[in-house]
């Protein structure tokens, strides 16, 4: 919904493009630019690139590393405070080099190491839609981080270690298929940001590319074709569903993934998505092998079923199914399954809300519950849901709770 | 002084089932739609928790979600030599407030008016003659038949979702639904729900005694389910915290669960919430709305341009913005002119007690649509002769609720208070359950609303004034009903039942039911309507009004799949009507 608020601003905006001075698109690129919103769209910039409550693209969001925040800037043509001044070249450089114009280093929370795969005609029909938007004045501090990490020059030696500049390379054997979802997720999609883990340097490990990671304290999941806790017991059209609607019959976006969801791969191409799927299907499956389940005698598990079936089963069932397009399946579910239990916790502690989608707009609420179990109780009934119908996973424990649970108080502060 | 803000194309004020609907249809043909909704901004994500929604006290006895008297209440009084005082705490009916409004703390009953209700005026003196019509009445036609509001029946339940067994598709009667009801095009949505111990004996006891019992269509849903607008919801939980509380389980159809998802994705939708309209303004001829006043949440005040006002607020309060601004002539009761205001009608209750010496009812397990009926008794599916009244009822077993605060029936001559009570309430808690009949009310000549000549509003403006009382007709026709309801109570093996029986004059204290209708009636003639058969006002044709306000008179169902239905029927001519803007029916 368009807030009162919202339709003044937008009105505001639209009243700029009317003003002399300012950049618009050359009449004769429509397709070019076309092409450009699709690729923005699937590298989903704008949810890094735009603050709370501000104008899309115009930057000001901090990102939290493990190294401080550090704020994202504005990519709207806009002389002063944007990229208005950037040539084709300029932004070309920053995708595959991760340098600014005049050369200064970006962080890698810009996912150039995977954007240098991006073609140079991807990139430039990229430029070419950023520079169609209306120019927003929007500054931003661009030098947050602390000491040392705040010396940019540091990024020679990073870039030494991790970063392997190049052009995408398709895989031969495989399907174009296969090799246009390679493109999509090892290059712009930039999935393995978020779903594989981080070296001491925040670099992506690559020899763990897409097994899951925590990021803001939620579980990035095993994206590969690992049948515990990846992809491998869902069909290609399942995740192409699941980007599409945000859903599945097992899962709803919840969590990062929701943002993504709407913003991103909601609107992308079937065929892109489909090309998605059948590269993390067929890629490969990585993972920690399953622990065998906890036995239903076990303490823990006795107390987490009395919880689940007193605050739980009347959404979730008894049986663990859930509902169709409303409350997720815990049976057989891989979040709820995965080695790291963040999401899980973190959902019962706080609560959370589905993606909405054209096809999917319920966008239904997980309750907070944070404030009525106690580290144990919430121990108790996530050990049970990761233990029962079929599931097996590592128990959880207070500890892991409470720990948790002042991470996401503090970081709602 | 009113800031004036940019053009829209509509205007909806209020935001309930029908607003949204409208804004969701109009807003897919691309056009501005600003919906201005005097409460606040209500969903099922933010606001109803199951951790706290079912939560007695604040919303059944302190009213979280409805209207306080002092933003706007009524005065009442039974007839017109009596002088009207104000509402100072909602008794007998509870207007909502917010986002959802009514269809957000609805029970849920959901259903179709009878063929013969639509032309009951003509139907009734065809097969008795003048004399069965009562003294004083305003009985009217509607302009509307049944034949032409089915396939808009048919698309509100699918929207809604709703759990029922037909009981005749397309003029095949099918067993175990309502052998009464006017053809249907398909069955409903989603199979009933499952009934409970007290349905079960009474299902036993109406089947033997010939009756017809089949579940009662309900907006509590029996099975997952997403409707055309890709809305989802799931299966009802048997709480029972229907009836004034929002649904935490996106169990019950209202606007939260089935319209208003989809609708926060369109472009061209905007809500203001905490805005509540003042004034309908008019042309200087007074043919043509330009727009509508608000006051938003600061005391600001706007104007709001628009090509098109859709007048969408609950009926009682669309009567009155009506009568605010000019709208149509006011009803005079003392010259029997005029029709804004004309033809309010409500709802009986009646019915039977019934207390087990050995039974278990579980009163708890609920829901606010649970429950068998039978239609014998109503409208006129049954010989009217020999008893001298016009209407019916629909007859019905459930349980809506057990819950702790309010529920706890005891025999007639219980002590109010004290160990005698508690001992009361313990012993039949389990063992009591109802057989009640929800009747029709016609509509007379002195039954009606106009503006206060005295009380205001705390913006100055006249309050609505509602002259009502049950008339002989209506006495009549529920006292027979409850001795319908008390010899089904006795075949289900009630070892005492006690009748429940309309007497005296209607008050305004004890909670009745919200079913409050008419005062901009839809008819055929524009001396005794506000409205045409497309509920466009005959005056000023750019304004379309929606909700019970437009029923000639009330049968004797809940009224919420009616005005579902009016609402997609008035949609079809909306769009006409932007076709080629005017009357749509020449007076």
């Amino acid at each position: 919904m368009r807030s009162w608020v919202a339709t003044l601003r937008g009105a505001a905006v639209v009243a700029l493009l009317g003003m002399p001075g300012v950049a618009v698109a050359d009449p004769d690129n429509a397709i070019e630019v076309a092409h450009g919103k699709a690729l923005v769209t699937a590298g989903d910039c704008v949810a890094c690139h735009t603050a709370p409550g501000g104008a899309p693209f115009a930057g000001g969001l901090a990102l939290q590393t493990p190294f401080g925040a550090i704020m994202t800037p504005n990519i709207t043509p806009d002389d002063a405070t944007g990229i208005g001044t950037w040539s084709a070249d300029d932004f070309a450089g920053a995708m595959h080099e991760g340098r600014r114009p005049g050369g200064a280093y970006l962080y890698p929370a810009f996912p150039y190491p995977y954007y240098t795969k991006v073609t140079r005609a991807d990139a430039d029909a990229m430029y070419a839609y950023l520079r169609s938007l209306a120019p927003v004045a929007n500054s931003v501090n661009r030098n947050t981080l602390p000491f040392p990490f705040n010396i940019r020059l540091s990024m020679i030696g990073w870039n030494a270690l991790f970063f392997k500049r190049g052009d995408f390379v398709p895989e031969s054997g495989r399907s174009d298929e296969f090799n246009r979802g390679a493109y999509l997720v090892e290059g712009l999609g930039h999935c393995g940001a978020c779903h594989t883990p981080l070296n001491a340097f925040g670099a992506n490990k690559a020899d763990y590319f897409l097994q899951g990671n925590q990021i803001d304290h939620w579980t990035a999941p095993n994206i590969t074709n690992d049948m515990q806790t990846g992809l491998g017991k869902w069909s290609v059209e399942e995740i192409v569903q699941y980007l599409k609607t945000g859903q599945t019959r097992t899962s709803i976006a919840s969590g990062p993934m929701k943002d993504v969801v709407e913003n991103s791969t909601s609107k992308m191409a079937d065929a892109d998505l489909k090309a998605i799927a059948v590269y993390l299907k067929e890629r490969g499956a990585a993972g920690l092998s399953a622990p065998s389940p906890l036995p239903a005698t076990d303490a823990r598990m006795r107390v987490g079923e009395a919880i689940y079936v007193d605050t739980c089963a009347a959404c979730h069932m008894r049986s663990g199914e859930g509902v169709v397009h409303l409350f997720p399946r815990l049976a057989g579910s891989v979040i709820a399954t995965q080695d790291d239990p963040s999401s899980l916790i973190r959902i019962v502690l706080t609560g959370g809300r589905g993606a909405s989608t054209d096809a999917t707009p319920t966008a239904p609420a997980m309750p907070s519950l944070g404030y009525r179990l106690s580290d144990e109780q919430a121990a108790a009934v996530v050990t049970y849901v990761r233990n029962s119908w079929g599931n097996g996973a590592s128990p959880v424990t207070a500890e892991m709770v409470k720990a948790l649970r002042e991470k996401v108080s503090a970081a709602r502060e | 002084m009113a800031r004036r803000l940019p053009r829209k194309d509509v205007v909806v004020v209020g935001l309930g089932w029908t607003g949204s609907i409208v804004a969701l249809e109009l807003a897919r043909q691309g056009l501005d739609v600003v919906a201005l909704e005097r409460g606040p901004w209500r969903d099922t994500a933010s606001d109803f928790n199951i951790g706290t929604a079912p939560d007695e006290l604040r919303y059944a006895v302190r009213h979280d979600i409805f209207l306080r008297p002092r933003q706007e209440t009524l005065t009442m009084r039974n007839n017109p030599s009596q002088t009207a005082l104000p509402i100072r705490r909602w008794g007998s009916f509870l207007p909502g407030n917010g986002v959802g409004g009514a269809g957000l703390h609805w029970n849920g009953q959901t259903w179709r008016f009878l063929p013969d209700d639509f032309r009951i005026r003509s139907h009734m003196i065809e097969r008795y003659g003048e004399a069965i019509m009562p003294e004083g009445n305003h009985i009217q036609d509607w302009p509307v038949s049944y034949q032409d509001l089915e396939p808009y029946y048919d698309k509100f339940e699918y929207v809604a979702g709703i759990s029922g067994k037909a009981g005749n598709i397309k003029g095949e009667i099918q067993a175990g639904g309502n052998p009464f009801e006017g053809a249907r095009g398909r069955d409903y949505p989603t199979p009933p729900m499952t009934q409970g111990y007290a349905q079960e004996l009474f299902t036993k006891a109406a089947t033997g005694l010939g009756l017809h019992p089949f579940p009662r269509p309900s907006g509590n849903l029996s099975v997952a389910y997403t409707n055309p607008y890709g809305c989802s919801m799931a299966p009802c939980s048997y709480c029972g915290f229907c009836e004034w509380f929002g649904c935490a389980n996106y169990s019950k159809s209202s606007p939260q669960t089935c319209v208003l998802p989809a609708l926060i994705r369109e472009p061209t939708f905007e809500a203001r919430t905490e805005c509540e309209v003042t004034k309908v303004n008019l042309s200087s001829d007074g043919k043509t709305a330009t727009g509508v006043t608000y006051v938003d949440a600061e005391g600001r005040e706007w104007e709001q341009p628009a090509d098109l006002v859709l007048v969408c607020a609950f009926s009682l309060f669309n009567v009155r913005l009506l009568l605010l601004s000019g709208i149509g002539k006011p009803y005079e009761a003392a010259k029997d002119e005029g029709v804004v205001g004309r033809n309010y009608a409500y709802q009986t209750g009646s019915g039977s007690t019934a207390f087990f010496e050995d039974a278990k009812f579980n009163p708890f397990a609920a829901a606010g649509s649970l429950g068998v009926a039978l239609d014998d008794y109503n409208s006129d599916n049954f010989d009217h002769g020999p008893h001298g009244f016009v209407g019916g009822a629909s007859i019905t077993s459930a349980h809506t609720n057990g819950r702790p605060i309010r529920y706890h029936p005891t025999p007639k001559g219980t002590p109010a208070w004290g160990s005698a009570w508690k001992k009361a309430v313990r012993d039949t808690y389990q063992r009591v359950t109802n057989v009640g009949a929800q009747g029709s009310v016609m509509s007379y000549r002195n039954n009606f609303l106009d503006l206060d000549p005295t009380y205001k509003d705390p913006l100055g403006r006249p309050l609505l004034r509602m002259t009502f009382d049950y008339q002989d007709n209506e006495r009549k026709m529920a006292n027979w009903m409850a001795e319908r309801c008390d010899e089904i109570a006795k075949a289900m093996g009630a070892k005492t039942t006690q009748l429940n029986r309309l007497t005296g004059s209607w008050s305004v204290v004890p909670y009745q039911t919200t079913h409050n209708t008419g005062g901009a009636i839809m008819g055929s003639d524009p001396k005794t309507s506000a409205l045409n058969r497309y509920l466009q006002s005959w005056d000023v044709s750019n304004v379309f009004v929606m909700g019970a306000s437009a029923f000639p008179q009330n049968a004797g169902y809940n009224p919420t799949g009616t005005v579902g239905a009016l609402t997609y029927w008035a949609v079809d001519a909306i769009f006409k009507y932007l076709k080629s803007p005017g009357p749509l029916v020449q007076s």
